[in-house]
């Protein structure tokens, strides 16, 4: 069922990561990728890997949810995988058959990469799944507020992908009420060539934009009724805050930062 | 008479395995005969919804069977590609599902997909479109140009067109004025008297229920509350009532003569009412 995809879903919690002002979350995520692409021997990843796993760890997550949201980007693991494993030049040649050699650097550089990838998502799914889209989006206007003053419309953009978010289960939802009604018709979805399967998409895309359509129409219709005119002079309810327990993870940030610059100075 | 739809101990568990298992119907037996009107009464979440969506194959029960005129749909393939066919079912709202240029080429899907000629398929149609009360020029507009009520009956008439032997139907009166459900409740009955087809159908609104159906199945809490004529379910209103399901207004003003101490028997239908007004069973 179209229901059971997971889109970086949320998981209500209690601990100190889900706590975190989301302007520390967005902009330590950041300062994580920026370290995890400095890293570059064995200390520094285990640096990393160590920082992330405590991470996990705290925000109780289950790693369960982690290596469901992997399955999708196995592909491209596997790719940069092979890839970094093929083609790297190097000195210690381990195999090589049918004019490929696989180089013991390939097979560091292999392993560094994916180990690199993995992190970077496991990290960004650690933001979306302690973090409500809402909080997300108010961090993220909040941190966008200093492009206002070269025009950028940063309020209408942060509502937008709000409004986008809130509607991704609705619209998953009403694909499977028209996909069951246009079966209940005898529609077939499952068989035949490529070009008969696209065609058979047109009962299922044309309901499922009209409604769609409509919904916007609606939606606009509402936010007028209650006098929604965009960014200029609205206040909050939920005022985002910094609290102590974000100055004290900017802090471990940029310690956690520092220590990767000093290691991977020291090439390990 | 042998019935045209069974349906044997009738389990279905969503999302079997993970956190959000949950069962949406246990245990549901009952049959239908050909002909016969059926009503499904029961409040939000009980399974109605669930129940429908495995008498014309869309679900696979998780444990049980449904029987199609003798033969389990899930045989093999090609039985449930025909039960589709012979068990027409319509969505709640279904006008969200049309989707041709003309009103006469989506009536015109579900009998392409049965895979008929071009002179079968016009004569079904037509005729679709007759019980519906859907006009000859009607048939050459764009079904986005017709108004709400007129839209749910050409949907209606997309999947009367297939002909089905049982026509199952979620709530086909929702969010429709007095003369709309009166109409589409008319042109549901005509069909189910034109080719004898069983009709079961989802509503709330006790009053049509009693008025129209030979029975009624209740569901409750995804069980099966009660499998009776009206007069047997609605003679148990307070059960009803707990589930947290109406009884006819007129069965409710006759309940409450009862407590006031006159002599009325149960109704549940404005006509039997009257009857028994007339009758003068009343004496003050």
């Amino acid at each position: 069922m179209l229901k059971d995809i997971t889109l970086g879903q949320y998981f209500p919690g209690n601990s100190v990561i889900h706590r975190l002002d989301p302007r520390t979350k967005l902009v330590l995520l950041v300062v994580y990728i920026v370290a995890l692409f400095i890293a570059g021997g064995p200390a520094s990843y285990g640096l990393m890997f160590l920082l992330l796993s405590t991470c996990i760890g705290i925000s109780r997550i289950p790693v369960k949810s982690f290596v469901r949201g992997m399955k999708p980007l196995l592909f491209i693991l596997i790719f940069t995988g092979i890839l970094n494993l093929f083609f790297t030049q190097g000195e210690h040649i381990l195999v090589s058959f049918w004019g490929i050699t696989i180089t013991f650097e390939g097979l560091v550089r292999a392993v560094y990469m994916m180990a690199r990838i993995l992190m970077l998502i496991a990290g960004t799914f650690l933001l979306t799944y302690t973090t409500s889209p809402i909080a997300l989006t108010d961090g993220l206007e909040s941190l966008l507020r200093p492009l206002k003053y070269i025009r950028v419309p940063v309020h209408e953009l942060a509502m937008m992908m709000c409004i986008a978010l809130r509607f991704i289960p609705t619209l998953i939802e009403e694909t499977d009420k028209i996909m069951s009604a246009q079966k209940a018709r005898g529609a077939d979805f499952e068989s035949g060539k490529l070009i008969k399967r696209v065609k058979a998409l047109v009962p299922i895309l044309v309901p499922l934009f009209i409604s769609a359509f409509r919904r916007a129409d609606e939606l606009a219709t509402a936010m007028e009724c209650r006098c929604y005119h965009g960014g200029t002079g609205r206040t909050k309810m939920k005022l985002l805050r910094y609290k102590r327990r974000d100055f004290e993870a900017y802090g471990f940030g940029i310690l956690v930062l520092a220590a990767m610059i000093v290691i991977t100075h020291f090439g390990l | 008479m042998s019935p045209i739809l069974e349906v044997q101990n009738l389990t279905h568990i969503y999302s079997v395995g993970t956190p959000f298992e949950h069962t949406a119907l246990e245990d549901v037996s009952f049959s239908v005969k050909r002909g016969e009107f059926v009503g499904i009464i029961g409040h939000t979440g009980s399974g109605k919804s669930t129940l429908m969506q495995h008498l014309n194959g869309l679900l696979k029960p998780t444990a049980g069977h449904v029987i199609l005129d003798g033969k389990d749909i899930w045989t093999d393939k090609a039985v449930t590609r025909q039960a589709r066919f012979r068990v027409g079912l319509v969505f709640q709202y279904p006008e969200y599902q049309l989707f041709e240029e003309t009103v006469y080429k989506d009536i015109a899907f579900g009998p392409k997909n049965m895979g008929l000629n071009a002179d079968e398929i016009d004569r079904r149609v037509r005729e679709a479109a007759g019980f519906v009360g859907i006009t000859e020029e009607q048939l050459e507009m764009s079904p986005f140009d017709l108004s709400g009520g007129q839209k749910r009956r050409v949907a209606i008439a997309g999947v009367i067109a297939m002909e089905p032997e049982v026509l199952i139907l979620d709530e086909p009166t929702a969010g429709l004025d007095p003369a709309g459900r009166g109409e589409i409740l008319r042109n549901i009955e005509d069909y189910r008297k034109a080719r004898n087809a069983t009709v079961m159908m989802v509503s709330h609104s006790m009053n049509d229920v009693a008025r129209l159906t030979d029975r009624l199945i209740v569901l409750n809490g995804s069980h099966l509350a009660m499998d009776g004529t009206p007069d047997e379910v609605f003679s148990r209103a307070e059960e009803l009532l707990e589930m947290g399901l109406d009884i006819p207004e007129i069965t409710q003003v006759f309940l409450n003569l009862k407590k006031a101490g006159l002599d009325v028997p149960a109704v549940y239908t404005m006509e039997q009412a009257v009857a028994a007004l007339k009758g003068g069973i009343i004496r003050a």
